[in-house]
């Protein structure tokens, strides 16, 4: 038996497989989001998931950042939260930066008091 | 259409031939665009993960919280409101929660210590027990000791059995959770019984009637905070949106140095780039095939640059837990859930982040070779 030459490939065929191959990686990860996400809507029963945890202690908020209490529980902080230090004071936590103000709160810093009188300033 | 495809193939092959020859300076452009593609697709997947999770949890949590508010601050809901609020019509299942913090002064964790409901068998507390979150078990290791001790606000020790420990599978809710019983919450945080409650949860007969039963507790009691789910839900859309300050300056500096970039590309070609240019002209090379063989080149790094940035994002995001952003995003807390995130995709955003990457990329690489394309071989080779 005779040695052959090892067969040439072509550039073009190793950059287009290689792409191929990613492009296959990437479409295997839209459809593992897919189906997580499709078997993570089906409704739980289960007291350790995270929904039935929520409805069963009424919990409000992620426990993502639990450095200051206006970023463990956004939802639930109040006007003047930010300010606990001082009036005035900076925002000093870093989890701050992260985490706006919840949308329900007045976006111009402003507040609509009405008086005792009922006048609306 | 055979003859064409072979003609995009031998202008591919000459293409990653002319690619190799500058080896080093297309490696580092694959890698820098790879980068700005790989930060870019994992803030955006962290965010729409945890959007998601936000949203597929927090739709269970209570319809309607009331807040006592003093001074502009939230302070304790008077006991009595709880009667005032199952007063109105169109309410049900008024409760007061107990619930507030402790600084854990032995590791300088925050934790959120709770009563729990009793209406759960599987998460009722009775005194001198504690159920606690994954993360407050991990630092005080729980698992091993089967008890929490935790030094009271006015110095004495507490000491719990442990329960239960709540499964990571829930971490991003219950992470920092200690839940105990009202008796117990009530000696701990030396809070009389006749204090009231932190706040009040209620639910609404008639879900249409939410803004209407909020406007009817907001005129009974005015210093009252009404917290409705759809402000919660609202709360959570917005967490890590575009927007958001560190991660638009994350999104920023990616941005300027893709910028930067793609100007280094589009401010001109090297010398030796235009002379191949001249070369290939003189040997009858038309205007179209050089256009044609350096959008190739584009493509190429484009397409490498985007597919393996993204799928490294994905893996990065949701088979290591954003390994990379969790330091920007722990910030100072001791206890940062390392909890699995359901993939959700924003399939919109990683269209867009396609459109901003690869399509400017391209345009910055075709017009330089536009501009020494028509010029005549002669000038070009000079």
């Amino acid at each position: 038996m005779t040695l052959r030459e090892a067969p040439h490939i072509r550039r073009s065929t190793w950059a287009l497989s290689l792409l191929a191959l990613l492009f296959v990686a990437l479409v295997a990860a839209l459809g593992h989001s897919w189906l997580a996400v499709t078997a993570a809507k089906a409704p739980l029963q289960d007291d350790r998931s995270p929904t039935y945890l929520t409805r069963a202690l009424g919990l409000t908020d992620l426990a993502l950042f639990t450095e200051a209490r206006y970023t463990r529980h956004p939802a639930m902080a109040d006007l003047f939260t930010p300010f606990q230090d001082a009036p005035l004071s900076m925002e000093h936590f870093p989890a701050g930066s992260l985490v706006s103000p919840p949308p329900h709160l007045p976006a111009t810093g402003t507040l609509k008091v009405e008086t005792a009188h009922g006048e609306r300033r | 259409m055979f003859h064409w495809l072979a003609r995009q193939r031998y202008l591919m092959d000459y293409t990653l031939a002319a690619m190799w020859r500058r080896k080093w300076r297309n490696l580092v452009l694959l890698v820098v665009f790879t980068l700005v593609v790989f930060l870019l697709a994992s803030v955006s997947f962290f965010g729409s993960a945890v959007r998601f999770e936000a949203k597929r949890a927090l739709k269970f949590a209570p319809e309607v919280m009331v807040q006592n508010l003093v001074l502009g601050r939230h302070a304790l809901a008077p006991a009595d409101w709880v009667d005032k609020l199952k007063g109105i019509r169109g309410t049900r299942n008024v409760r007061g929660r107990l619930w507030g913090y402790f600084y854990d002064q032995g590791n300088g964790a925050n934790y959120t210590v709770m009563v729990a409901d009793g209406s759960d068998p599987s998460l009722a507390v009775a005194p001198d027990e504690v159920i606690v979150g994954a993360g407050v078990a991990r630092v005080r290791e729980v698992e091993k000791l089967r008890n929490l001790l935790l030094l009271r606000p006015d110095g004495k020790l507490f000491k719990l059995r442990a329960k239960r420990i709540l499964s990571d599978d829930s971490a991003l809710l219950t992470h920092d959770l200690v839940l105990l019983s009202e008796a117990d919450f009530r000696e701990f945080f030396n809070l009389p019984r006749d204090a009231g409650f932190t706040d009040i949860a209620l639910e609404v007969r008639n879900r249409r009637e939410v803004a209407t039963i909020a406007n009817k507790i907001s005129q009974r009691l005015p210093n009252a905070r009404v917290v409705t789910r759809e402000d919660i839900l609202r709360t959570y859309e917005n967490v890590f949106s575009w927007r958001e300050g560190v991660l638009q300056a994350m999104l920023a500096a990616s941005l300027a140095a893709f910028a930067i970039f793609a100007f280094d590309k589009a401010s001109g070609l090297s010398a030796e780039e235009r002379r191949e240019i001249g070369i290939l002209k003189a040997l009858g090379w038309d205007t179209s095939d050089i256009l044609a063989m350096k959008l190739w080149e584009g493509a190429l790094l484009a397409l490498f640059a985007f597919l393996i940035g993204a799928v490294a994002a994905y893996a990065h995001v949701f088979l290591f837990q954003a390994g990379v952003l969790a330091p920007v995003l722990k910030g100072w807390a001791v206890l940062y859930p390392q909890a699995p995130l359901t993939p959700q995709i924003d399939r919109l955003q990683l269209v867009t982040l396609a459109m901003l990457t690869i399509v400017p990329f391209i345009a910055a690489t075709l017009v330089p070779v536009w501009k020494a394309a028509i010029t005549d071989p002669e000038v070009v080779m000079r």
